[in-house]
């Protein structure tokens, strides 16, 4: 290239290059309000709720806005025999204007929680200080020590002591069954009070199966769609497409009047001799029930992704790997069954998903032992009231999700998910 | 599927053997939508089949159910079905309205950071419902929507805007832009290019994103649970309800006319994706 090589210059004789670039900058600000209203919706009414959930799950401000004056003396407390007349003092008056706020319960409440028994003595401390029998005159720290034996024990003010920190991780530990015992230590709660810990392994247990069950019985169909003629195929692919369509709710009551106990599965199963009348199977409000009508129920988001994958395999490719050799189950599984992979993971993926969230039929077909971790959360939303749980435990769900998302991301590709 | 005549005994069993399972596979999914049918026509309170159903007798059949479902009284269907609807499409107006915009700007090659901004649009979808209930509720509490109609609209358009963003951008993806060229090269302002030229070729797309985000918000349930007070009920909800307490038949007459509705909506999008097929065949 000489020296001489002359700028291009447009009709207005700007430089190409930069008129370029402006056009492009232009198309990209274009694009990008076209996306904007939408994106900007999202934004406020759903990702920053869902950000809101994590700053409920882990805020423990109310006892740190409480006690200010107790905290600050008690920072150069070593935790180790009881505190000095300073941080007495100040939790006298700290609690003074609780009692004015009428907020004494809630404190009493909330470090209950942290260790048994301070509902009493709260409420004992609040007797004398609302009939003025403290006198500041004297040592505070010898007065409410007499209000009750506990106030004597250094366990109690450890207690208060765990509970500055403004932020807490009590709720994710409580939903895997554990707690930061007196030393901050992580613990185990006791055998029979784990309960969360079922929760989960049934959920992933539950979403697991539903998701082999839905493979088992989609891959064959999802074959025979995409192999039979049109004019068959059309006609059978309703037989997919139609529960698809059809309400959550109302496949949910036909299994429930299937699997009743003098339901029709029931009869059939009566009439050609598997079991005896008088001794029919229970199969709702159990795992079965579970395990039947979500298998049904997802089968379709299964069946999809794979027929829209098998679609494209062309049958030249079966008949070539015969013609070389190959009996029919070798060239389907060296040739056929590799290039289903991506509908496989779709719809595996997708399943799973959907499984690992479902909240209304196990609900409604699961009976005690078929509940799920989504159920717990709506009831600790709904009922316990104890949203802060609640959003611990959909966060925890949520980062699962997200994992199987990014790995199957890696594996398989996200571009794949097809709709219908 | 016959099969050739020089295939091997022991292949051709496994060849039954593959069609007796599709055949109970498909049984397995279509039956439970026709157990329903019978059902709503009984007779009696009982949800079995009672002997009289069983040998045919007209007796046994009656349309009782049907009028409890129209005429009974403290009857909560005809007001969940005015809800149902309005939310419905209020909610699926928003959701192609946003949805299709959206979708218009992902196509275009000039769009920065594609790939996140795709994921946060269709992240609703990915996320299990639950989850979405917690959070929308959380907003809806603090605006001051909750147990409001606007309340449950906006978080359907959540919910349904994937849909919409999906099937569009799909149906754009075949889409030939010289056509927006030539409109624009013959003095046509963006706007009017849009209404005139790009609209009608992605349509039957539109449409059947509007399907699925009018099926979403219709069928939805988990979300509303959270955000619905006594005076926004819906069909959902009343079908929770009834399934929880007493499975009355009653149910079964609207799960009756559900299906109806579902198989029309099935016989519209089947004509949609079969004429969007048609319109991309003659683009390319």
């Amino acid at each position: 290239m000489s020296s001489e090589t002359k700028q291009i210059l447009t009709t207005d004789g700007i430089p190409l290059e930069i008129s370029l670039k402006k056009a492009e900058r232009k198309n990209k600000i274009k694009a990008f309000l076209l996306v904007a209203p939408l994106l900007l919706f999202l934004i406020i009414t759903y990702i920053f709720p869902i950000g809101e959930m994590f700053t409920r799950s882990i805020d423990d401000k109310m006892i740190t806005n409480m006690l200010p004056k107790t905290f600050k003396s008690m920072e150069t407390w070593d935790g180790k025999e009881l505190p000095s007349e300073e941080v007495f003092a100040s939790f006298l008056s700290d609690f003074k204007i609780l009692v004015e706020k009428k907020e004494h319960g809630k404190l009493a409440q909330r470090l209950n929680k942290e260790k048994n028994g301070f509902n009493t003595i709260t409420k004992k401390l609040f007797r004398q200080v609302k009939r003025n029998k403290i006198d500041e005159t004297q040592s505070i720290k010898e007065q409410i020590m007499k209000v009750h034996k506990r106030w004597r024990n250094v366990e109690y003010w450890q207690a208060i002591k765990r509970t500055a920190p403004p932020y807490t991780s009590a709720k994710y530990l409580k939903a895997m069954d554990m707690y930061l015992n007196e030393d901050n230590k992580i613990t185990q709660v006791s055998e029979d009070r784990r309960i969360h810990r079922i929760l989960w392994l049934r959920t992933v247990e539950v979403a697991f199966f539903v998701t082999v069950f839905c493979f088992l019985m989609g891959y064959p169909i999802a074959h025979l769609l995409a192999t039979l003629p049109m004019k068959y195929s059309n006609l059978l692919m309703i037989c997919v497409l139609l529960p698809f369509w059809t309400s959550l709710l109302v496949r949910t009551a036909s299994w429930m009047i299937l699997l009743q106990q003098q339901g029709v599965v029931n009869d059939f199963f009566v009439m050609i001799g598997l079991v005896s009348d008088d001794n029919r199977p229970e199969m709702m409000y159990n795992k079965v029930g579970t395990y039947v009508a979500m298998t049904q129920i997802l089968l379709p988001f299964m069946v999809l992704p794979l027929y829209s994958v098998m679609k494209t395999i062309s049958p030249s490719l079966m008949r070539a790997g015969k013609s070389l050799g190959g009996t029919p189950f070798v060239a389907f599984w060296k040739v056929y069954f590799p290039l289903t992979i991506p509908g496989i993971g779709a719809g595996c993926l997708l399943v799973f998903i959907l499984a690992i969230g479902y909240y209304i039929t196990p609900a409604l077909v699961g009976g005690a032992s078929g509940t799920l971790i989504s159920n717990q959360i709506a009831y600790h939303m709904k009922t316990t009231l104890d949203w802060s749980f609640a959003s611990a435990m959909g966060l925890m769900l949520l980062g699962g999700v997200l994992v199987i998302y990014w790995l199957y991301n890696k594996l398989v590709g996200v571009d794949n998910i097809k709709l219908g | 599927m016959a099969l050739p005549k020089y295939t091997e005994t022991r292949y051709r069993i496994w060849h039954y053997f593959y069609i007796a399972i599709c055949t109970f596979v498909f049984i397995f999914l279509i039956a439970p939508l026709f157990v329903i049918f019978p059902l709503s026509f009984n007779a009696e309170e009982f949800l079995v089949f009672s002997e009289g159903m069983k040998n045919l007798d007209p007796d046994a059949f009656s349309l009782r159910w049907y009028k409890d479902m129209v005429y009974g009284t403290k009857n909560p269907w005809g007001l969940a079905a005015k809800n149902s609807f309005i939310i419905a499409i209020f909610a699926t107006l928003g959701s192609v309205i946003l949805g299709t915009v959206a979708a218009l700007g992902l196509s275009s090659r000039h769009m920065p950071f594609k790939g996140i901004i795709m994921a946060t649009l269709i992240s609703p979808m990915i996320v299990p419902l639950i989850i979405s209930g917690v959070a929308i509720f959380f907003f809806m509490a603090k605006a001051g929507l909750a147990a409001t109609h606007t309340g449950i609209v906006l978080a359907h358009i959540i919910l349904g805007t994937p849909f919409v963003v999906i099937t569009v951008t799909a149906t754009l993806s075949g889409f030939d832009h010289s056509v927006t060229r030539a409109a624009a090269s013959l003095g046509s302002n963006p706007v009017n290019t849009f209404m005139k030229v790009t609209l009608p070729l992605i349509l039957p797309g539109v449409i059947s994103g509007g399907l699925f985000a009018f099926v979403t918000s219709f069928d939805e349930v988990v979300v509303v649970l959270f955000l619905a007070g006594l005076e926004n009920t819906t069909i959902p909800i009343q079908m929770w309800t009834g399934l929880r307490e007493q499975l009355s038949p009653t149910i079964l007459a609207v799960a009756t006319c559900l299906i109806v509705l579902s198989t029309l909506i099935l016989i519209s999008a089947e004509l949609l994706r079969r004429r969007s097929e048609r319109l991309r065949g003659i683009n390319r």
